[in-house]
């Protein structure tokens, strides 16, 4: 009986998706974006989303932590709900402070790197954790330089974006979301502002993490990146998910014939 | 009357020097408390401008519209003559009576900061629409409440870009504080007006006056260049 029961925790646990949404909308004014996603991710899943420019994955990413309101739907985060309101044409923030903390959780890495130009690469990935996390000064520098040596950019510590390549900055960008330990890692197009010969050493960091079995979400238009690393996709097309499934079915072929055009297309170039 | 330059000048009974260096204290003093006050205006009106509700934009529209489109010598004028019209009046009916007249120093610092912030307010403006919005929006990602975002990443990068626009800025109200002599402001015009007139030597004070007024621009410019530097050495490669 006891072993059992035990078992039945260990089951409800792990159930317990990191992200799940359902029924997600969002429109812009008279476009709708995003047209009822249903959609969870597990912990320590890898989930690249796909999908044609236009098609909603970027939208429904920067849904997942709230910096765009969905106009209707629920989310959930490792099972707490975030407290949304009705608003006018989207839903509203209803406590601030549970999403800036959730956000802290669910880390965003940017296509523009987005690090703040006017701080050293130290001081970008010391900034959340210590103003906002309050976590002390001395731990998170420990943290940020394990980080730091992790992507390979210790000895660029003091310097200032401007003075890093688009792959450095991005690789600090991704260190100052791992400095925070979030439990989710969102990147939106995380290196299609990079040029061709810099993505290597941004998917390679990227690779690791997954390999230590973080749980990822993607959006991305390296497709080989994608079959490789992620154990699911998420195909989205016109604001609805088009198909779902591991890398082996879809890029298989014959499971989705729109996915398989999308591919196609991809394979052109 | 047959004193020569350097005892005009000098600091001895007969000289200008100390009243000249006082007077140049009082306009350094003027215009940097106005200066600052311009700031603190500045920054609100900057954030009435762009405010999401149309009634805030109105009123700041309203304020940068009317200080900068009155000759800053009527808002003095306004300021002080109409401000001890005012307070006589009400001193009058509150049985003292006699003409009062407001302090000339703190009327005109704040003619000088009202009007000088009305330009403020769009040097501020428009350092904050040229800020890079992702740089925001990776705050906000990061769970950084409204005020501290405000504090770490807008104000610091908001106050970069603003600067050199204000340094401008600065100059002028180092100039216009002259116009606080018409309400009897021993500031430095007034202080070269006064000796020119008693030594008739206007060439040679008034002439003074203006080594003092570009000595003053000149230092303090270098103070803001160096402030300037030092916020862009980030963006240096």
């Amino acid at each position: 009986m006891a072993s059992s029961s035990r078992l039945a925790i260990a089951d409800t646990t792990e159930a317990i998706p990191a992200i799940s949404t359902a029924d997600l909308h969002k429109h812009y004014g008279g476009l709708e974006v995003l047209k009822g996603i249903d959609f969870h991710a597990n912990d320590g899943e890898v989930v690249a989303i796909l999908g044609a420019s236009g098609s909603g994955k970027s939208t429904f990413l920067r849904c997942l932590n709230l910096l765009e309101l969905p106009s209707a739907g629920r989310l959930h985060i490792f099972g707490e709900e975030v407290k949304l309101r009705p608003g006018d044409a989207n839903l509203r923030i209803a406590d601030r402070k549970q999403i800036d903390r959730l956000r802290t959780q669910v880390a965003m890495v940017f296509q523009n790197f987005c690090l703040w130009s006017h701080m050293s690469v130290l001081d970008n990935l010391m900034e959340a954790p210590v103003h906002v996390q309050r976590r002390g000064r001395a731990e998170v520098r420990d943290e940020a330089e394990t980080v730091l040596k992790r992507v390979g950019l210790l000895e660029r510590a003091n310097a200032y974006p401007a003075q890093l390549s688009g792959g450095q900055q991005q690789r600090a960008a991704i260190a100052r979301a791992l400095v925070m330990k979030p439990r989710v890692l969102l990147f939106d197009e995380p290196t299609s502002a990079l040029d061709p010969e810099l993505v290597g050493e941004v998917l390679k960091v990227m690779r690791d993490l997954a390999a230590e079995g973080r749980t990822m979400l993607i959006v991305t238009h390296e497709m080989a990146f994608a079959r490789d690393v992620s154990s699911r996709i998420l195909f989205l097309e016109k604001g609805r998910i088009e198909a779902e499934g591991s890398p082996q079915q879809l890029f298989g072929g014959g499971v989705n014939e729109r996915f398989d055009q999308f591919i196609s297309r991809f394979s052109q170039g | 009357m047959n004193l020569g330059i350097i005892e005009l000048l000098g600091f001895g009974s007969q000289g200008w020097g100390g009243p000249l260096l006082k007077a140049a204290g009082v306009t350094l003093a003027a215009a940097s408390c106005g200066f600052f006050l311009g700031s603190l205006l500045g920054i609100c009106g900057a954030s009435l401008k762009l405010a999401r509700a149309g009634v805030l934009r109105t009123i700041g529209h309203f304020y940068t519209t009317v200080f900068r489109g009155v000759p800053e010598i009527l808002v003095v004028y306004l300021f002080y003559f109409g401000g001890s019209v005012v307070l006589t009046n009400a001193m009058n009916s509150g049985g003292f009576p006699g003409f009062y007249s407001l302090p000339a120093f703190a009327i005109g610092v704040i003619a000088v900061g009202v009007v000088s912030g009305a330009y403020q307010t769009e040097a501020f403006r428009s350092a904050f629409l040229r800020l890079d919005r992702g740089q925001i929006e990776a705050g906000t990602a990061c769970g950084m409440s409204k005020l501290l975002l405000l504090r770490r990443i807008i104000a610091p990068q908001t106050l970069r870009v603003a600067l050199p626009a204000l340094g401008n800025i600065w100059q002028s109200v180092l100039k216009e504080t002259s116009l606080l002599s018409v309400i009897g402001l021993t500031e430095l015009l007034r202080q070269a007006g006064t000796a020119a007139g008693s030594t008739r030597q206007p060439l040679l004070f008034y002439g003074a006056a203006a080594v003092m007024f570009l000595i003053i621009g000149r230092i303090t410019g270098l103070i803001l260049t160096r402030m300037e530097n030092h916020l862009a050495k980030p963006w240096r490669r």
